[in-house]
């Protein structure tokens, strides 16, 4: 088996897992205050950071990707102006796909 | 209190609920969304070097779509298996804390729980806590969970299959992740909390970009959220007159 195969089934068999702790585990657990609140944060985090790194980490050395860039600013836009993910995702990507046409 | 809210969900008649149809409308457009999300991410997986087993098994085994971006993510830009891996288990690692509304809301016992397990993501569990009757909370999150895994997993074969055809750069498909996860994010940008974490952890992974290994700043942005989660609340003064 390759590398890869077994990081992809390590991983979602690992990711699996975590699902399956949570829906099986008493609530008095996971119901700790702090542990409920880091639970709502870990995701803001992780997710800002995936978004940042998507938008600043060309090759490791800052640069930006404009037209990414003008993409999810027009969906940031349409969040703010309470459009839904579905709107976001095509605005975004119809944004840096006709930006890069120009 | 409205009764619903105090009965639970398996000794209720099965009368029919006035948020059904709204439910599936939401339903069918997150499946909508993913749908065309999954087929990003089949052609991002397979140009990153996945095969479309490959990046099938992720979308039907792991299907987490951001831990899923981390991962093929990190082994495009050249890091370590182990990186990756680590990314996209603490990003799946927020799936496991899910699971405390879901277990509330459906009470799945036994073999159930196998399969709620698997419908756990951030879209259906956001669906099955935004209803007060937990009979609305439980079909909202089944049918955001199966309209979303089905369309997920087939989105990425279709996406896998003709993702060296397609050039997704062209079609603007490299901002669809950022976009994507900006707006799961957004809600918790409105508190306080949420956007000092949001800041830190952006000041965090950029920091460090050019210094660790691709993955690594996503890991060490939870520092941030355990920090703000373990620190004390900070006493509100209680609103006067009330």
């Amino acid at each position: 088996m390759t590398t890869v195969w077994v990081t992809v089934l390590a991983a979602s068999l690992g990711c699996y897992g975590l699902k399956l702790v949570g829906v099986s585990l008493p609530e008095s657990v996971l119901n700790h205050p702090r542990v409920q609140r880091t639970a709502g944060l870990l995701p803001v985090a992780m997710l800002t950071a995936l978004v940042v790194t998507d938008l600043f980490d060309a090759n490791r050395r800052y640069t930006a990707d404009w037209h990414t860039l003008a993409g999810v600013a027009v969906g940031a836009i349409a969040l703010r102006l309470g459009r839904s993910p579905v709107v976001v995702f095509l605005l975004a990507i119809a944004t840096t796909a006709v930006t890069r046409l120009i | 209190m409205t009764p619903w809210s105090r009965i639970r969900a398996e000794t209720l008649a099965p009368e029919p609920f006035p948020e059904r149809a709204a439910i599936a409308r939401s339903a069918a457009g997150i499946g909508l969304y993913a749908g065309a999300f999954g087929i990003t991410f089949g052609a991002v997986a397979t140009r990153s070097g996945l095969s479309v087993t490959q990046a099938v098994t992720l979308s039907a085994v792991m299907c987490t779509g951001a831990s899923q971006f981390a991962l093929v993510g990190v082994l495009a830009a050249g890091g370590s298996p182990l990186a990756g891996l680590s990314a996209a288990l603490l990003l799946g690692l927020r799936n496991a804390f899910y699971g405390v509304p879901v277990t509330r809301i459906l009470r799945p016992r036994g073999l159930r729980r196998i399969w709620t397990a698997q419908l756990v993501v951030d879209e259906s569990t956001a669906m099955a806590v935004a209803y007060r009757n937990p009979r609305a909370g439980r079909y909202a999150f089944l049918a955001t969970g199966i309209a979303l895994y089905a369309m997920w997993t087939l989105g990425t074969l279709a996406g896998a299959l003709i993702g060296s055809g397609i050039d997704t750069s062209a079609l603007g498909l490299d901002a669809a992740a950022p976009a994507i996860f900006l707006a799961l994010l957004w809600p918790q940008l409105s508190g306080d909390r949420g956007r000092t974490v949001a800041l830190g952890a952006a000041v965090v992974a950029l920091g460090l970009v050019r210094f660790v290994p691709a993955g690594l700043p996503i890991i060490a942005a939870t520092a941030v959220a355990i920090l703000a989660g373990f620190l004390p609340t900070r006493r509100r003064r209680k609103p006067q007159g009330r």
